[in-house]
């Protein structure tokens, strides 16, 4: 790896981290907001760069590294933030009096945290990264300030903090496998991933459930779900969708990172059928629970443990499946975006997530309540959005495979949420309106500011539908071969 | 060198049962940062002096002996709490859960499959019986300090264990992990903060309104 290369990742880290300091460090509540897509803009051109040279790139030392799984996530992440940094400056600007040092601040920092996670290739760093999202974004779910959100975050602080101390314990005992195995002991991705065949098996079995359970928690597969409807229904909408598409994206990553070690260690069967339970259970929660959801940003969180649950039983069952799975990736972070920007101006409008309070969106924000529609249709795997087409390629590699009682089961969970989110989702859009809501907020309209990102995004998620470019496919397909099983 | 470390795990032991039997929580503070304290000479005891090992102890030290423990005690000064009254689970069955768990772990580890060096280390049973403790805190108090100080025996339990693999954790990574438990308790004590002045109380039973 060249020298450029090497300054390219630096600046891709240090980039959102010195806006992160200057945020704290700045004065004006107007003019702190710009900082955010002043750092996104260049970040997603540095990111364009990384993923452009097609050679794996690694630091000298190996703890840094650009691989297919990097090249796919990276530009999710950094799209998506650079989508919810331009909301986020409207957003701001009607909340100017309620500050805003540490949310830019802590914003900033938290996408430098997940830069540093989708990049590393040492299990430690990885989990200092992952570690340091969680302690990152706590300050963005209390934004609100009020004994909701101060559940949520307290919740998700704790059980984070504790769901990572797992896998932490994971991650040691996965080194006491190479030690018990007479391996050089190293944390180190390429160096596992060379000596993993001669790895003891207990203790690499325990590591693995252990990061299973504490990245899992990360991701939010059921049942160690409990946190995420808090604090997606607590959070801003944009820290919702930054949550539900960046930050369950770089933890599934750290999923797969322990999947690829399995794989070269053999162990890939036990692996993948611990995949399977956990994302087929994780769907039929998010059935039960979606149904007759009486709070639509909470219903969304529920979505996003489904499609966790799907994205986890696309590499279970490998073949064309894993191809569908990481394009699903991709699509359910973009699609997540649009359903929490429109979920958060029906919110503003009515002040209120309540079914109850919130109906009959399309007459008073006629724009934001058509995006969270089709968001519902897209996300839902309804044509002709791209979900469909990742979806449709997983259930193809579900049966092609032979696993028809998954697939059967599958299809059954994603039909009754689509019925359940559709209830919801209907009455939030097209329900008589209340007679008054009395929250401040009755002159909110939709504006460009708030209305163009989630627009944009909703246009993204369609043309994938209809065509799908071909540097996306190489960038999905080179992850999934990444993650096939060499027999 | 050998017997000085085994003493010490065993006081890590003892330590453990008194934080799960003691109600009053400036010691229960105080007894964590004697905790962290001593678990900062165990990587110059068990691999001797080295420029790591050195540095790894005095991180340790600094951040879970001092600098945890001070923002603490700043949070239960700035909430006048004193004590932990009505834990979920009363002391006396906690302690019996301590000790029945302190007794699994020394005959759980005695049929890991540890490698040889390792087989007499106490460094696995202790490091077990003090994450079973951290979890039992964590489960049965009402407080948010005590779940706090949970999360944080936890995680020395973790740090018990990690004694057996400091050669595969480089240490930008070790003080990484500490710098993260640091900013983690530190915002833990802000939003502990901020329920007292909301509910008048640190208790965590408030904290149930979202659920379906």
């Amino acid at each position: 790896m060249n020298n450029m290369e090497n300054n390219l990742l630096a600046l891709l880290l240090l980039l959102p981290f010195c806006g992160s300091v200057l945020a704290f460090s700045m004065p004006s509540d107007r003019l702190r907001p710009l900082l955010l897509p002043l750092c996104a803009t260049p970040h997603l051109a540095l990111t364009f760069l990384v993923i452009q040279s097609g050679r794996p790139l690694t630091t000298a030392n190996g703890w840094i590294g650009v691989d297919p799984l990097s090249r796919l996530i990276l530009p999710v992440i950094s799209l998506l933030f650079l989508g919810c940094s331009f909301y986020a400056v409207g957003y701001l600007r009607c909340r100017i009096a309620w500050g805003n040092r540490t949310f830019v601040g802590c914003l900033l920092l938290f996408l430098s945290a997940m830069t540093l996670a989708t990049i590393s290739r040492h299990l430690g760093l990885l989990w200092v990264a992952v570690e340091t999202t969680t302690v990152a974004s706590a300050p963005l779910i209390y934004y609100n300030r009020n004994r909701l959100s101060m559940e949520a975050t307290w919740k998700y602080l704790l059980l984070g903090s504790v769901g990572i101390a797992l896998a932490m314990l994971g991650i040691l005992f996965i080194a006491y496998a190479g030690l018990a195995g007479g391996e050089h002991v190293s944390l180190q991705l390429d160096d596992i991933l060379h000596g993993a065949a001669n790895y003891s098996r207990p203790w690499l079995r325990a590591g693995f459930v252990f990061l299973l359970v504490g990245f899992g928690l990360k991701v939010g597969f059921a049942p160690l779900h409990t946190w995420k409807p808090d604090a997606y229904g607590e959070a801003p909408g944009l820290v919702g969708a930054l949550l539900a598409g960046g930050l369950t994206s770089v933890a599934f990553l750290a999923l797969l990172r322990t999947l690829q070690i399995m794989d070269a260690a053999s162990e890939a069967v036990m692996a993948r059928e611990a995949f399977l339970a956990m994302g087929l259970l994780s769907i039929a929660f998010a059935a039960v629970f979606v149904v007759r959801q009486p709070d639509f940003k909470r219903m969304l969180a529920y979505s996003s443990v489904e499609h966790m649950g799907i994205l986890a039983i696309g590499i279970s069952v490998g073949g064309i499946a894993t191809f569908g799975a990481m394009l699903h990736l991709i699509n359910n972070a973009l699609t997540k975006g649009v359903l929490f920007l429109a979920a958060a101006n029906i919110h503003r409008r009515f002040g209120s997530k309540k079914v109850a309070d919130a109906r009959g969106a399309i007459s008073l924000v006629p724009l934001s309540a058509t995006l969270f529609l089709l968001g519902f249709l897209a996300i839902t795997g309804s044509p002709p959005f791209a979900p469909f087409i990742s979806e449709f390629t997983i259930l193809q590699g579900v049966f092609s495979n032979g696993h028809f009682v998954t697939g059967g089961l599958f299809l059954f969970f994603l039909a009754v949420i689509f019925i359940g989110m559709g209830s919801t989702v209907l009455s939030v859009v097209f329900g008589t309106p209340p007679e008054k809501t009395g929250t401040g907020y009755e002159n909110y309209r939709d504006t460009f500011a708030t209305t163009a990102v989630p627009l944009i995004m909703l246009l993204l998620i369609f043309v994938l539908g209809v065509y799908l470019p071909d540097p996306v496919r190489h960038i999905c397909a080179d992850a999934a071969a990444l993650l096939e099983v060499r027999p | 060198m050998d017997t000085l470390l085994h003493l010490l795990l065993l006081l890590v032991i003892l330590l453990n049962f008194f934080l799960l039997g003691s109600s009053r929580l400036a010691s229960c503070i105080r007894t964590t940062a004697f905790q962290g304290g001593i678990l900062s000479l165990l990587p110059l005891l068990a691999h001797g002096f080295s420029g790591h090992t050195l540095f790894l102890a005095s991180v340790a030290f600094l951040l879970k002996g001092i600098a945890i423990p001070y923002l603490l005690f700043r949070a239960i000064r700035q909430v006048h709490i004193r004590r932990e009254v009505e834990p979920l689970i009363g002391y006396v069955p906690t302690l019996i859960l301590g000790t029945l768990a302190t007794a699994g772990a020394f005959i759980f580890s005695g049929r890991l499959p540890l490698i040889p060096e390792h087989s007499q280390s106490l460094f696995v049973p202790v490091g077990l019986a003090t994450l079973a403790t951290g979890f039992l805190m964590l489960i049965s108090r009402r407080k948010a300090i005590t779940q706090a100080l949970g999360y944080l025996i936890f995680e020395n339990g973790i740090f018990i264990f990690g004694m057996l693999l400091t050669e595969a954790m480089p240490l930008m990574v070790e003080s990484g992990v500490l710098l993260d438990l640091l900013v983690g308790v530190f915002v833990m004590t802000i939003l502990m903060h901020q329920i007292n002045r909301e509910f008048s109380t640190m208790n965590t039973d408030n904290l149930t309104s979202l659920k379906e």
